[in-house]
Protein backbone atom coordinates (compact mmCIF):
# COMPACT_ATOMS: atom_id res chain seq x y z
CA UNK A 1 0.00 0.00 0.00
CA UNK A 2 2.76 2.26 0.67
CA UNK A 3 4.19 2.10 -2.75
CA UNK A 4 0.79 2.70 -4.38
CA UNK A 5 0.63 5.94 -2.34
CA UNK A 6 3.87 6.98 -3.18
CA UNK A 7 3.55 6.77 -6.68
CA UNK A 8 0.39 8.18 -6.90
CA UNK A 9 1.54 11.35 -5.22
CA UNK A 10 4.38 11.06 -7.69
CA UNK A 11 1.73 10.67 -10.37
CA UNK A 12 -1.29 12.83 -9.24
CA UNK A 13 0.24 16.52 -10.84
CA UNK A 14 0.57 14.60 -14.43
CA UNK A 15 -2.84 13.20 -14.27
CA UNK A 16 -4.37 16.63 -13.41
CA UNK A 17 -2.49 18.36 -16.41
CA UNK A 18 -3.68 15.68 -18.75
CA UNK A 19 -7.08 15.72 -17.47
CA UNK A 20 -7.29 18.75 -17.94
CA UNK A 21 -5.80 19.58 -21.45
CA UNK A 22 -8.22 16.47 -22.62
CA UNK A 23 -11.22 18.58 -21.17
CA UNK A 24 -10.22 21.74 -22.53
CA UNK A 25 -9.85 20.04 -25.81
CA UNK A 26 -12.82 18.59 -25.33
CA UNK A 27 -14.54 22.05 -24.52
CA UNK A 28 -12.59 23.64 -27.52
CA UNK A 29 -13.84 21.51 -30.31
CA UNK A 30 -17.34 21.02 -29.55
CA UNK A 31 -17.94 24.75 -28.59
CA UNK A 32 -17.33 25.23 -32.07
CA UNK A 33 -19.76 22.77 -33.52
CA UNK A 34 -22.62 24.81 -33.85
CA UNK A 35 -20.77 27.21 -36.32
CA UNK A 36 -19.49 24.78 -38.09
CA UNK A 37 -23.15 22.90 -38.12
CA UNK A 38 -24.67 26.11 -40.29
CA UNK A 39 -22.19 24.66 -43.14
CA UNK A 40 -22.49 21.17 -42.40
CA UNK A 41 -24.08 20.76 -45.91
CA UNK A 42 -21.39 22.47 -47.30
CA UNK A 43 -18.74 20.67 -45.58
CA UNK A 44 -20.49 16.87 -46.13
CA UNK A 45 -20.06 18.15 -50.05
CA UNK A 46 -16.72 19.01 -49.68
CA UNK A 47 -15.33 15.98 -47.71
CA UNK A 48 -17.45 13.64 -50.49
CA UNK A 49 -15.16 15.15 -53.00
CA UNK A 50 -11.65 14.10 -50.96
CA UNK A 51 -10.00 10.58 -51.73
CA UNK A 52 -11.46 7.88 -50.33
CA UNK A 53 -7.71 7.45 -48.50
CA UNK A 54 -7.78 10.72 -47.17
CA UNK A 55 -10.37 10.35 -45.44
CA UNK A 56 -9.44 7.21 -43.44
CA UNK A 57 -6.20 8.87 -42.82
CA UNK A 58 -8.15 11.22 -40.55
CA UNK A 59 -10.25 9.56 -39.16
CA UNK A 60 -13.10 11.06 -41.46
CA UNK A 61 -15.10 8.56 -42.98
CA UNK A 62 -18.69 7.97 -42.48
CA UNK A 63 -18.58 11.31 -40.87
CA UNK A 64 -21.65 13.90 -40.42
CA UNK A 65 -20.90 17.19 -40.32
CA UNK A 66 -24.42 17.90 -39.70
CA UNK A 67 -24.87 15.68 -36.23
CA UNK A 68 -23.00 16.66 -32.87
CA UNK A 69 -22.15 12.94 -32.61
CA UNK A 70 -20.61 12.79 -36.16
CA UNK A 71 -18.21 16.13 -35.14
CA UNK A 72 -17.61 14.17 -31.56
CA UNK A 73 -16.72 11.32 -33.48
CA UNK A 74 -13.88 12.98 -35.50
CA UNK A 75 -12.61 14.98 -32.59
CA UNK A 76 -12.55 11.24 -30.48
CA UNK A 77 -9.79 10.39 -32.42
CA UNK A 78 -7.78 13.48 -30.97
CA UNK A 79 -8.80 12.48 -27.66
CA UNK A 80 -7.74 9.04 -28.16
CA UNK A 81 -4.41 10.24 -29.50
CA UNK A 82 -3.95 12.27 -26.06
CA UNK A 83 -5.18 9.30 -23.70
CA UNK A 84 -2.75 7.11 -25.73
CA UNK A 85 0.35 9.12 -25.05
CA UNK A 86 -0.82 9.31 -21.35
CA UNK A 87 -1.21 5.94 -21.09
CA UNK A 88 1.85 5.11 -22.61
CA UNK A 89 4.29 7.63 -20.84
CA UNK A 90 2.69 5.63 -18.14
CA UNK A 91 3.38 2.60 -19.01
CA UNK A 92 7.15 3.31 -20.67
CA UNK A 93 8.30 4.79 -16.86
CA UNK A 94 6.57 2.52 -14.80
CA UNK A 95 9.42 0.66 -13.86
CA UNK A 96 11.92 2.29 -15.86
CA UNK A 97 12.09 5.46 -14.17
CA UNK A 98 13.86 3.82 -11.06
CA UNK A 99 16.18 2.51 -13.41
CA UNK A 100 16.91 6.03 -15.43
CA UNK A 101 16.66 8.02 -11.99
CA UNK A 102 19.06 5.38 -9.91
CA UNK A 103 16.01 4.98 -7.23
CA UNK A 104 15.86 1.03 -8.19
CA UNK A 105 18.52 0.47 -5.57
CA UNK A 106 16.76 2.19 -3.07
CA UNK A 107 13.38 0.93 -3.36
CA UNK A 108 14.58 -2.58 -4.59
CA UNK A 109 16.72 -2.89 -1.54
CA UNK A 110 13.85 -2.98 0.76
CA UNK A 111 12.20 -5.88 2.14
CA UNK A 112 9.17 -5.93 -0.81
CA UNK A 113 9.30 -8.53 -3.65
CA UNK A 114 9.43 -7.35 -7.30
CA UNK A 115 5.65 -8.53 -7.75
CA UNK A 116 4.08 -6.46 -5.27
CA UNK A 117 6.06 -3.59 -6.58
CA UNK A 118 4.60 -3.96 -9.64
CA UNK A 119 1.02 -4.62 -8.74
CA UNK A 120 1.49 -1.02 -6.53
CA UNK A 121 2.70 0.21 -9.33
CA UNK A 122 0.12 -0.70 -11.75
CA UNK A 123 -2.90 -0.27 -9.84
CA UNK A 124 -1.38 3.39 -9.25
CA UNK A 125 -0.96 3.68 -12.70
CA UNK A 126 -4.38 2.91 -13.40
CA UNK A 127 -6.16 4.64 -10.78
CA UNK A 128 -4.00 8.02 -12.34
CA UNK A 129 -5.52 6.74 -15.65
CA UNK A 130 -9.23 5.98 -14.37
CA UNK A 131 -9.11 9.99 -12.73
CA UNK A 132 -8.33 11.28 -16.50
CA UNK A 133 -11.07 8.81 -17.59
CA UNK A 134 -13.41 9.77 -15.60
CA UNK A 135 -12.96 13.65 -16.60
CA UNK A 136 -13.25 12.69 -19.80
CA UNK A 137 -16.87 11.44 -18.96
CA UNK A 138 -17.79 14.30 -17.70
CA UNK A 139 -16.49 16.87 -19.96
CA UNK A 140 -18.14 14.74 -22.45
CA UNK A 141 -21.55 14.46 -21.37
CA UNK A 142 -21.33 18.14 -20.25
CA UNK A 143 -20.10 19.56 -23.24
CA UNK A 144 -22.27 17.52 -25.78
CA UNK A 145 -25.40 18.73 -23.69
CA UNK A 146 -24.26 22.33 -23.95
CA UNK A 147 -23.60 22.53 -27.39
CA UNK A 148 -25.91 19.86 -29.18
CA UNK A 149 -29.13 21.50 -30.66
CA UNK A 150 -31.34 21.50 -28.28
CA UNK A 151 -29.40 19.56 -25.65
CA UNK A 152 -30.72 16.61 -26.81
CA UNK A 153 -28.16 13.73 -28.66
CA UNK A 154 -28.29 9.97 -28.68
CA UNK A 155 -26.58 8.67 -25.54
CA UNK A 156 -26.22 4.83 -25.92
CA UNK A 157 -23.57 5.25 -29.03
CA UNK A 158 -21.54 7.84 -26.56
CA UNK A 159 -21.95 5.23 -23.53
CA UNK A 160 -20.23 2.58 -26.05
CA UNK A 161 -17.26 5.41 -26.94
CA UNK A 162 -16.50 6.61 -23.69
CA UNK A 163 -16.64 2.50 -22.00
CA UNK A 164 -13.98 2.13 -25.37
CA UNK A 165 -11.31 4.40 -23.27
CA UNK A 166 -10.50 2.04 -20.27
CA UNK A 167 -9.29 -1.27 -22.45
CA UNK A 168 -7.44 2.06 -24.76
CA UNK A 169 -5.41 3.14 -22.33
CA UNK A 170 -4.45 -0.13 -20.57
CA UNK A 171 -3.57 -1.18 -24.02
CA UNK A 172 -1.04 2.06 -24.17
CA UNK A 173 0.00 1.30 -20.50
CA UNK A 174 0.55 -1.94 -20.90
CA UNK A 175 2.19 -2.20 -23.92
CA UNK A 176 4.82 0.50 -23.16
CA UNK A 177 5.67 -1.52 -19.70
CA UNK A 178 6.55 -4.35 -21.83
CA UNK A 179 8.33 -2.68 -23.80
CA UNK A 180 10.49 -0.74 -21.08
CA UNK A 181 11.09 -4.09 -20.15
CA UNK A 182 12.18 -5.57 -23.40
CA UNK A 183 14.76 -3.01 -24.00
CA UNK A 184 18.14 -2.75 -21.91
CA UNK A 185 17.27 0.67 -20.86
CA UNK A 186 14.83 3.42 -21.41
CA UNK A 187 17.00 6.73 -21.02
CA UNK A 188 13.90 8.71 -22.40
CA UNK A 189 10.11 8.05 -21.94
CA UNK A 190 8.91 10.73 -24.99
CA UNK A 191 10.56 8.88 -28.09
CA UNK A 192 9.14 5.83 -27.10
CA UNK A 193 5.60 6.92 -26.37
CA UNK A 194 5.08 8.84 -29.31
CA UNK A 195 6.38 6.17 -31.92
CA UNK A 196 3.93 3.87 -30.08
CA UNK A 197 1.29 6.02 -30.28
CA UNK A 198 1.95 7.55 -33.38
CA UNK A 199 3.31 4.13 -34.58
CA UNK A 200 -0.36 2.81 -33.76
CA UNK A 201 -2.16 5.74 -35.35
CA UNK A 202 -0.19 5.61 -38.88
CA UNK A 203 -1.09 1.75 -39.25
CA UNK A 204 -4.74 2.10 -38.47
CA UNK A 205 -4.48 5.79 -40.96
CA UNK A 206 -2.22 4.81 -43.65
CA UNK A 207 -2.54 1.28 -43.73
CA UNK A 208 -6.15 1.38 -45.35
CA UNK A 209 -4.19 4.17 -47.48
CA UNK A 210 -1.94 2.21 -49.07
CA UNK A 211 -4.02 -1.00 -49.35
CA UNK A 212 -2.10 -3.00 -46.62
CA UNK A 213 -4.49 -3.89 -44.37
CA UNK A 214 -2.83 -6.87 -42.47
CA UNK A 215 -0.62 -4.51 -40.10
CA UNK A 216 -3.94 -2.49 -39.30
CA UNK A 217 -5.53 -5.04 -36.83
CA UNK A 218 -2.76 -4.31 -34.35
CA UNK A 219 -4.05 -0.80 -33.60
CA UNK A 220 -6.05 -0.07 -31.32
CA UNK A 221 -7.17 2.82 -32.84
CA UNK A 222 -8.56 0.52 -35.41
CA UNK A 223 -10.24 -1.92 -32.75
CA UNK A 224 -12.31 1.40 -31.16
CA UNK A 225 -12.39 3.88 -34.45
CA UNK A 226 -14.94 6.51 -33.21
CA UNK A 227 -16.78 6.89 -36.20
CA UNK A 228 -17.72 3.17 -35.99
CA UNK A 229 -18.84 2.74 -32.61
CA UNK A 230 -20.88 6.03 -32.68
CA UNK A 231 -22.70 4.16 -35.86
CA UNK A 232 -23.44 1.07 -34.58
CA UNK A 233 -23.73 1.83 -31.10
CA UNK A 234 -21.61 -1.35 -31.28
CA UNK A 235 -17.39 -2.44 -30.79
CA UNK A 236 -15.65 -3.66 -34.09
CA UNK A 237 -15.46 -7.60 -32.85
CA UNK A 238 -13.50 -9.39 -32.93
CA UNK A 239 -11.00 -6.91 -33.82
CA UNK A 240 -11.62 -4.96 -30.42
CA UNK A 241 -10.57 -8.35 -28.59
CA UNK A 242 -7.26 -7.88 -30.25
CA UNK A 243 -6.74 -5.39 -27.67
CA UNK A 244 -7.48 -7.14 -25.02
CA UNK A 245 -5.60 -10.21 -25.90
CA UNK A 246 -1.95 -7.67 -26.14
CA UNK A 247 -3.34 -6.53 -23.11
CA UNK A 248 -3.28 -9.79 -21.18
CA UNK A 249 0.14 -10.63 -22.91
CA UNK A 250 1.70 -7.47 -21.64
CA UNK A 251 1.01 -8.11 -18.66
CA UNK A 252 2.24 -11.96 -17.96
CA UNK A 253 5.25 -10.99 -20.37
CA UNK A 254 5.70 -7.67 -17.71
CA UNK A 255 5.59 -9.68 -14.67
CA UNK A 256 7.40 -12.22 -16.10
CA UNK A 257 10.35 -9.96 -17.14
CA UNK A 258 10.57 -8.03 -14.28
CA UNK A 259 11.27 -10.74 -11.69
CA UNK A 260 13.84 -11.68 -13.51
CA UNK A 261 15.45 -8.17 -14.42
CA UNK A 262 19.17 -7.27 -13.56
CA UNK A 263 18.83 -3.91 -12.10
CA UNK A 264 21.72 -0.89 -13.65
CA UNK A 265 23.76 0.33 -11.49
CA UNK A 266 24.84 3.91 -11.56
CA UNK A 267 28.30 3.35 -12.11
CA UNK B 1 26.90 -18.75 12.53
CA UNK B 2 27.69 -17.28 8.94
CA UNK B 3 25.49 -14.26 8.19
CA UNK B 4 26.60 -14.48 4.77
CA UNK B 5 27.22 -17.44 3.22
CA UNK B 6 28.64 -17.12 -0.70
CA UNK B 7 28.97 -20.27 -2.69
CA UNK B 8 30.66 -20.18 -5.99
CA UNK B 9 29.04 -16.96 -6.85
CA UNK B 10 29.71 -15.80 -10.86
CA UNK B 11 28.12 -13.39 -12.72
CA UNK B 12 28.41 -11.96 -15.95
CA UNK B 13 26.83 -8.70 -18.07
CA UNK B 14 26.44 -10.73 -21.58
CA UNK B 15 29.80 -11.17 -21.92
CA UNK B 16 31.39 -8.83 -19.52
CA UNK B 17 32.80 -9.97 -16.25
CA UNK B 18 31.37 -9.19 -13.24
CA UNK B 19 32.68 -11.40 -10.55
CA UNK B 20 33.66 -15.48 -11.35
CA UNK B 21 33.59 -18.54 -9.04
CA UNK B 22 33.56 -15.99 -5.55
CA UNK B 23 32.91 -18.07 -2.25
CA UNK B 24 33.23 -16.85 1.24
CA UNK B 25 31.63 -16.87 4.97
CA UNK B 26 30.92 -13.22 6.88
CA UNK B 27 30.45 -14.40 10.48
CA UNK B 28 27.69 -12.93 12.89
CA UNK B 29 28.88 -9.68 14.70
CA UNK B 30 31.94 -9.31 12.16
CA UNK B 31 32.92 -6.09 10.35
CA UNK B 32 34.15 -7.79 7.02
CA UNK B 33 35.92 -5.65 4.97
CA UNK B 34 35.99 -5.94 0.89
CA UNK B 35 38.66 -4.11 -0.57
CA UNK B 36 39.78 -4.03 -4.34
CA UNK B 37 40.57 -1.60 -7.14
CA UNK B 38 37.62 0.20 -9.03
CA UNK B 39 35.64 -2.45 -11.51
CA UNK B 40 36.71 -5.28 -9.51
CA UNK B 41 33.21 -6.56 -8.55
CA UNK B 42 32.82 -5.08 -5.42
CA UNK B 43 29.54 -3.28 -6.14
CA UNK B 44 28.42 -6.62 -8.10
CA UNK B 45 28.88 -8.88 -4.87
CA UNK B 46 26.85 -6.54 -2.89
CA UNK B 47 24.01 -6.42 -5.49
CA UNK B 48 23.90 -9.64 -5.93
CA UNK B 49 23.41 -10.13 -2.09
CA UNK B 50 20.20 -7.47 -2.40
CA UNK B 51 19.08 -9.22 -4.80
CA UNK B 52 19.08 -6.70 -7.49
CA UNK B 53 20.41 -8.37 -10.06
CA UNK B 54 21.06 -12.54 -10.28
CA UNK B 55 23.86 -14.59 -10.70
CA UNK B 56 24.82 -16.39 -13.81
CA UNK B 57 25.23 -19.24 -11.77
CA UNK B 58 26.47 -20.32 -7.78
CA UNK B 59 24.10 -18.56 -4.88
CA UNK B 60 24.24 -16.77 -1.87
CA UNK B 61 22.21 -17.33 1.68
CA UNK B 62 21.97 -14.49 3.95
CA UNK B 63 20.75 -15.43 7.37
CA UNK B 64 20.79 -19.25 6.41
CA UNK B 65 18.61 -18.36 3.35
CA UNK B 66 18.11 -18.23 -0.17
CA UNK B 67 18.68 -14.67 -0.76
CA UNK B 68 16.74 -14.99 -4.18
CA UNK B 69 13.76 -17.18 -2.93
CA UNK B 70 13.32 -15.21 0.70
CA UNK B 71 14.57 -11.72 -0.30
CA UNK B 72 11.78 -9.44 1.06
CA UNK B 73 11.92 -11.59 4.44
CA UNK B 74 15.76 -11.88 4.41
CA UNK B 75 15.91 -7.68 3.70
CA UNK B 76 13.71 -6.54 6.65
CA UNK B 77 17.09 -7.22 8.25
CA UNK B 78 19.25 -5.66 5.85
CA UNK B 79 20.39 -2.01 5.14
CA UNK B 80 21.74 -0.99 2.23
CA UNK B 81 23.93 1.53 1.38
CA UNK B 82 24.82 2.03 -2.23
CA UNK B 83 28.10 3.99 -3.31
CA UNK B 84 26.20 6.01 -5.10
CA UNK B 85 22.90 7.78 -4.00
CA UNK B 86 20.11 8.75 -5.69
CA UNK B 87 16.65 9.22 -4.80
CA UNK B 88 13.17 10.64 -5.58
CA UNK B 89 14.41 14.49 -6.44
CA UNK B 90 10.85 15.99 -5.83
CA UNK B 91 11.14 14.24 -1.98
CA UNK B 92 11.70 16.15 1.00
CA UNK B 93 13.98 14.20 3.33
CA UNK B 94 11.55 13.65 5.82
CA UNK B 95 9.44 12.45 3.44
CA UNK B 96 11.54 9.89 2.17
CA UNK B 97 12.77 8.61 5.32
CA UNK B 98 9.17 7.92 6.25
CA UNK B 99 8.57 6.42 3.11
CA UNK B 100 11.88 3.92 3.50
CA UNK B 101 10.57 3.59 7.23
CA UNK B 102 7.06 2.56 6.05
CA UNK B 103 8.71 -0.96 4.66
CA UNK B 104 9.84 -2.29 7.42
CA UNK B 105 7.53 -3.38 10.36
CA UNK B 106 9.15 -2.07 13.32
CA UNK B 107 8.49 1.38 14.18
CA UNK B 108 11.51 3.24 13.18
CA UNK B 109 10.67 6.99 13.41
CA UNK B 110 12.83 7.64 17.22
CA UNK B 111 15.87 5.64 15.18
CA UNK B 112 15.46 8.32 12.08
CA UNK B 113 15.11 11.41 14.41
CA UNK B 114 18.27 10.17 16.47
CA UNK B 115 20.07 9.16 13.08
CA UNK B 116 19.18 12.29 11.88
CA UNK B 117 20.20 14.31 14.14
CA UNK B 118 23.58 12.38 14.67
CA UNK B 119 24.15 13.20 10.59
CA UNK B 120 23.68 16.78 11.25
CA UNK B 121 20.67 16.32 8.23
CA UNK B 122 17.71 18.84 7.43
CA UNK B 123 14.96 16.76 7.25
CA UNK B 124 13.00 19.68 5.58
CA UNK B 125 14.81 20.18 2.38
CA UNK B 126 14.24 18.85 -0.93
CA UNK B 127 16.39 15.86 -2.22
CA UNK B 128 17.53 18.04 -5.84
CA UNK B 129 18.57 20.49 -3.09
CA UNK B 130 21.08 18.36 -1.63
CA UNK B 131 24.72 18.52 -2.24
CA UNK B 132 26.56 15.07 -2.51
CA UNK B 133 27.57 14.69 0.66
CA UNK B 134 24.22 15.20 2.38
CA UNK B 135 22.26 12.92 0.00
CA UNK B 136 24.96 10.70 1.05
CA UNK B 137 23.73 10.96 4.76
CA UNK B 138 20.32 10.54 3.69
CA UNK B 139 21.36 6.91 2.34
CA UNK B 140 23.09 6.40 6.03
CA UNK B 141 19.82 7.06 7.79
CA UNK B 142 18.08 4.59 5.34
CA UNK B 143 20.13 1.87 5.76
CA UNK B 144 19.97 2.47 9.58
CA UNK B 145 17.00 3.34 10.47
CA UNK B 146 15.33 -0.24 10.60
CA UNK B 147 18.24 -1.23 12.87
CA UNK B 148 19.81 -3.83 10.63
CA UNK B 149 21.05 -7.18 11.72
CA UNK B 150 23.50 -6.72 8.75
CA UNK B 151 24.94 -3.77 6.57
CA UNK B 152 25.98 -3.27 3.19
CA UNK B 153 28.54 -0.39 3.27
CA UNK B 154 29.49 0.55 -0.51
CA UNK B 155 32.11 2.99 -0.43
CA UNK B 156 29.97 4.20 2.31
CA UNK B 157 32.21 7.83 3.37
CA UNK B 158 32.48 9.22 -0.59
CA UNK B 159 31.72 11.81 -0.26
CA UNK B 160 31.72 13.07 3.42
CA UNK B 161 34.32 15.43 5.19
CA UNK B 162 36.61 13.94 7.70
CA UNK B 163 34.46 15.31 10.85
CA UNK B 164 31.43 12.98 9.33
CA UNK B 165 33.46 10.22 7.97
CA UNK B 166 34.59 10.18 11.63
CA UNK B 167 30.76 10.43 13.26
CA UNK B 168 29.64 7.80 10.78
CA UNK B 169 32.27 4.94 11.56
CA UNK B 170 31.83 5.75 15.19
CA UNK B 171 27.94 5.02 14.22
CA UNK B 172 28.56 1.74 12.35
CA UNK B 173 30.95 1.07 15.19
CA UNK B 174 28.20 1.29 17.90
CA UNK B 175 25.72 -0.42 15.13
CA UNK B 176 28.09 -3.52 15.63
CA UNK B 177 28.41 -3.81 19.36
CA UNK B 178 24.79 -3.63 18.86
CA UNK B 179 24.83 -7.17 17.20
CA UNK B 180 24.78 -6.06 13.79
CA UNK B 181 27.19 -7.68 11.24
CA UNK B 182 28.78 -5.20 8.71
CA UNK B 183 30.00 -5.74 4.96
CA UNK B 184 32.09 -2.75 4.18
CA UNK B 185 33.35 -2.47 0.85
CA UNK B 186 36.09 0.02 -0.20
CA UNK B 187 39.23 0.92 -2.06
CA UNK B 188 40.97 2.61 1.05
CA UNK B 189 42.73 0.56 2.84
CA UNK B 190 42.80 2.64 5.67
CA UNK B 191 39.22 2.52 6.08
CA UNK B 192 39.06 -1.23 5.90
CA UNK B 193 42.35 -1.56 8.40
CA UNK B 194 40.46 0.48 10.93
CA UNK B 195 37.38 -0.88 10.99
CA UNK B 196 37.79 -4.39 10.34
CA UNK B 197 38.62 -7.88 11.23
CA UNK B 198 38.85 -9.78 8.39
CA UNK B 199 39.07 -8.40 4.88
CA UNK B 200 38.53 -9.87 1.48
CA UNK B 201 40.76 -8.65 -1.65
CA UNK B 202 39.09 -9.12 -4.66
CA UNK B 203 41.06 -8.77 -8.20
CA UNK B 204 39.37 -8.73 -11.39
CA UNK B 205 36.24 -10.52 -10.29
CA UNK B 206 37.75 -12.88 -8.36
CA UNK B 207 38.24 -13.27 -4.54
CA UNK B 208 42.56 -14.10 -4.51
CA UNK B 209 42.85 -13.82 -0.37
CA UNK B 210 40.69 -13.75 3.06
CA UNK B 211 42.72 -12.63 5.51
CA UNK B 212 42.96 -11.40 9.04
CA UNK B 213 43.49 -7.74 9.16
CA UNK B 214 46.31 -7.91 11.73
CA UNK B 215 48.36 -10.14 9.63
CA UNK B 216 47.91 -8.05 7.06
CA UNK B 217 49.15 -5.68 9.35
CA UNK B 218 52.44 -7.20 10.23
CA UNK B 219 53.06 -8.49 6.62
CA UNK B 220 52.97 -4.95 5.33
CA UNK B 221 55.68 -3.60 3.42
CA UNK B 222 56.89 -0.23 3.78
CA UNK B 223 57.20 2.07 1.59
CA UNK B 224 61.19 3.80 1.97
CA UNK B 225 62.41 7.16 -0.31
CA UNK B 226 65.89 8.08 0.25
CA UNK B 227 67.35 10.95 -1.16
CA UNK B 228 71.40 11.65 -0.61
CA UNK B 229 73.78 13.25 -2.86
CA UNK B 230 75.87 10.17 -3.21
CA UNK B 231 74.06 7.03 -2.72
CA UNK B 232 74.59 3.25 -3.63
CA UNK B 233 71.55 1.50 -3.89
CA UNK B 234 73.18 -1.59 -3.68
CA UNK B 235 73.63 -1.19 0.03
CA UNK B 236 69.85 -1.65 0.24
CA UNK B 237 69.73 -5.17 -1.76
CA UNK B 238 68.64 -6.66 1.87
CA UNK B 239 66.11 -9.36 2.67
CA UNK B 240 62.56 -8.33 2.24
CA UNK B 241 63.54 -5.13 -0.40
CA UNK B 242 61.75 -5.51 -3.08
CA UNK B 243 61.18 -3.22 -6.10
CA UNK B 244 64.87 -1.76 -5.29
CA UNK B 245 64.82 1.95 -7.76
CA UNK B 246 67.52 4.40 -8.12
CA UNK B 247 66.55 7.59 -10.18
CA UNK B 248 67.79 11.37 -9.83
CA UNK B 249 69.91 10.64 -6.41
CA UNK B 250 67.41 9.41 -4.85
CA UNK B 251 66.34 5.40 -4.00
CA UNK B 252 63.04 4.39 -3.21
CA UNK B 253 61.71 0.58 -2.22
CA UNK B 254 59.41 -1.47 -0.13
CA UNK B 255 60.60 -3.19 2.77
CA UNK B 256 59.16 -5.58 4.65
CA UNK B 257 60.89 -7.02 8.56
CA UNK B 258 62.47 -5.48 11.19
CA UNK B 259 62.55 -2.18 10.94
CA UNK B 260 65.53 -1.85 13.26
CA UNK B 261 67.77 -3.12 10.25
CA UNK B 262 66.59 -0.94 7.41
CA UNK B 263 67.05 1.95 9.65
CA UNK B 264 70.96 1.07 10.73
CA UNK B 265 71.21 1.04 6.87
CA UNK B 266 69.96 4.09 6.36
CA UNK B 267 72.19 5.69 8.84
CA UNK B 268 75.32 4.03 7.30
CA UNK B 269 74.83 6.85 5.07
CA UNK B 270 75.26 10.70 4.80
CA UNK B 271 71.49 11.34 3.19
CA UNK B 272 69.43 14.51 3.01
CA UNK B 273 66.05 13.59 3.35
CA UNK B 274 64.45 10.14 4.09
CA UNK B 275 60.42 9.01 3.95
CA UNK B 276 58.97 6.10 5.20
CA UNK B 277 55.27 5.83 4.11
CA UNK B 278 52.11 3.42 4.59
CA UNK B 279 52.01 1.93 0.71
CA UNK B 280 48.84 2.37 -1.25
CA UNK B 281 46.40 -0.32 -2.02
CA UNK B 282 47.70 -1.34 -5.04
CA UNK B 283 51.42 -1.41 -3.51
CA UNK B 284 50.27 -3.51 -0.16
CA UNK B 285 48.27 -5.52 -2.65
CA UNK B 286 50.98 -5.33 -5.18
CA UNK B 287 51.72 -9.46 -4.76
CA UNK B 288 48.66 -9.95 -6.01
CA UNK B 289 48.21 -7.39 -8.06
CA UNK B 290 50.84 -8.47 -10.21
Amino acid sequence: MNIYKHELKMKIRSVIAWSLAIALLIFIYLSIFSSIAVDAKLLNEMMSSFPEEFLIAFGMTDMDWSTILGFFGLIFLFIQICLAIQAANYGFSLVSVEETDLTADFLLAKPVGRTKIMTSKFLAAITGLTITNLVVWISSFVFLRMYSDGGQFETKPVLYLLLSIAIFQLFFLTAGMLISLLVKRVRSVTPFSMALVFGMYVLNAFGGMIGEDKLEILSPFKHFEPNYILKHAAYDLPLAWISVAVIVISVVGSYVLYSRRNIRSAV
Amino acid sequence: MSVIDANNLTKYYGKARGIIDVSFNVDEGEIFGFIGPNGAGKSTTIRLFCSLIFPSSGEVKIFGKDAIKYGPEIRQDIGYLPSEVFYYDRMKVIDLLKYSASFYKKDCTKRLYELAEIMELDLNRRIDDLSYGNKKKVGIVQGLLHQPKLLFLDEPTSGLDPLMQKKFYKLIREENERGATIFLSSHILGVVQKMCSRVAIIKEGSIVDIQDVRTLERDNYKKIHIVANEIEEKRFDLPGVIQLEKENGAVSFFYKGDINRIMSAISEQEVSDVTIEEPTLEEIFMHYYE
